[in-house]
């Protein structure tokens, strides 16, 4: 068995109370009954937890094991819907940590900012592996034809009066985006603490000392790949901002924004 | 020269040209396809900008018809056609521009008022036609109302000019905007 799994399963036991521990064994189900029946409960908890690990050793417990382990041991109050979804939030939460230690092998993960549903996306942004596919893009082939969601139409009837802005911001959206599909990521969020800028003269808010405080969240089933498309669809000028266009660089997807 | 001239050139035998201008691509492109697909006497032809002033060319044709499209769930959209506006010379607004304003059908996605494409349009006393692009059904009768527009305004309809035109679409439209 893995060492760390080892510390993992030593580390749950660790905090589950003393009058729960038996039942959570057995709800866990990996040691077997007869098994539990004859581990001395009463003994000090660091010979007990010692006990239990070694046992668990001998019965080459995986990291599926110890992570059930874990999710059994969270205190949770099926009636509270809310408190249910916290505990549940949290529970993912550290399950994709340690699953993410144990995957790059690094025992220490610094606190990252950086919260997605999806495991390989999350990995592909922390070490930065999103672009290896596509390093040697070849990049001789005319605008017009790459597929970049631009549909020139053949009609001759129809004439694009801004060819030129339009390859414009392709090459900036490839300069900044790159050819390669996008990392998935589900939400960015901005917590803002500045004064209040306004063009209007005579604006209440304007007026404020005090930095306004809001909060803006951008989701969407795939944020990098939309933000991707704004300026080619139109919809905003290009370059973005580079508070968008940051996100996989600074692995950051929650940022707190305050005035300088 | 950065403004638009609805006469500084000769126009083409048969020939009546429209130009979109929006900041997206996609929609003028499609409005852009239905039109074509109608039958039309006249040789149309579209050109689709993104915004004015257009990048000089000697090889442009007289344009016809100038339609701005806006985008109701987008207030960029407003504010390019508000610039653009600055470079369409006068004469223009005596019956050769007109408002398309799209995306009216969701509401909830709105971040242009009514009001505000309605004062607008006023302000350049120039229509203001409604149409959700995205939808085929609803772009196919506009494709067909601004190709009717279109040959009227080039002049390929005996009788009727792009002044009669516009006092005629004048005349049709509700209550003006103080009894609003």
């Amino acid at each position: 068995m893995d060492e760390t799994v080892a510390e993992f399963i030593k580390r749950t036991i660790l905090k589950i109370r003393m009058n729960e521990l038996l039942t959570i064994l057995k709800a866990w189900d990996f040691l077997p009954e007869n098994q539990l029946q004859t581990i001395n409960f009463r003994q000090r908890k660091e010979s007990l937890v010692q006990h239990l690990v070694r046992l668990c050793e001998e019965k080459h417990a995986s990291l599926n094991d110890a992570a059930l382990l874990d999710i059994i041991c969270e205190d949770v109050d099926l009636f509270d819907m809310k408190q249910f979804k916290n505990s549940f939030k949290k529970i993912l939460q550290r399950a994709l940590k340690n699953a993410l230690t144990v995957a790059s092998k690094h025992h220490q993960i610094v606190k990252m900012d950086l919260r997605s549903r999806y495991l390989e996306s999350l990995k592909a942004i922390v070490f930065k592996q999103y672009n290896q596919t596509f390093e040697t893009h070849n990049s001789t082939t005319p605008l017009q034809e790459r597929n970049l969601g631009l549909d020139i139409n053949m009609d001759s009837r129809i004439i694009h009066e801004n060819i030129a802005e339009k390859e414009r911001v392709q090459q900036i959206t490839q300069k900044t985006f790159g050819d390669y599909p996008q990392p998935q990521l589900e939400f960015a969020q901005y917590k803002l603490e500045t004064k209040f800028k306004s063009d209007l003269n005579g604006s209440i808010l304007a007026e404020r000392e005090e930095p306004l405080r809001c909060l803006i969240k951008f989701s969407s089933p795939h944020l990098l790949e939309a933000l991707k498309s704004l300026a080619p669809a139109g919809i905003a000028d290009a370059p973005l901002s580079p508070l968008l266009t940051c996100i996989p660089n600074k692995r950051m997807n929650y940022f707190k924004i305050r005035d300088k | 020269m950065s403004v638009l001239r609805p006469l500084d050139k000769l126009p083409r035998l048969n020939t009546a040209t429209i130009l979109l201008v929006g900041t997206e691509d996609a929609l003028l492109q499609q409005l852009a396809d239905s039109m074509l697909k109608e039958d039309c006497a006249s040789e149309l032809k579209v050109h689709l900008a993104k915004s004015l002033p257009l990048p000089s060319s000697v090889n442009r044709p007289r344009i016809d018809l100038i339609v701005f499209v806006v985008n109701l769930h987008s207030k960029y959209s407003l504010q390019n056609t508000e610039e653009s506006l600055h470079h369409v010379d006068a004469s223009f607004f005596l019956g050769k521009v007109c408002f398309l304003a799209t995306g009216a059908g969701r509401e909830s996605h709105c971040s242009i008022h009514r009001h505000t494409m309605v004062k607008l349009a006023h302000t350049y006393q120039s229509p203001l036609l409604y149409c959700d692009l995205e939808v085929e059904g609803f772009r196919a009768t506009m494709a067909q109302r601004l190709v009717r527009m279109l040959q009227m305004c080039a002049g390929h309809v005996p009788g009727v000019s792009a002044l009669n035109l516009l006092s005629l679409l004048r005349s049709s439209e509700g209550p003006s905007l103080e009894d609003m």
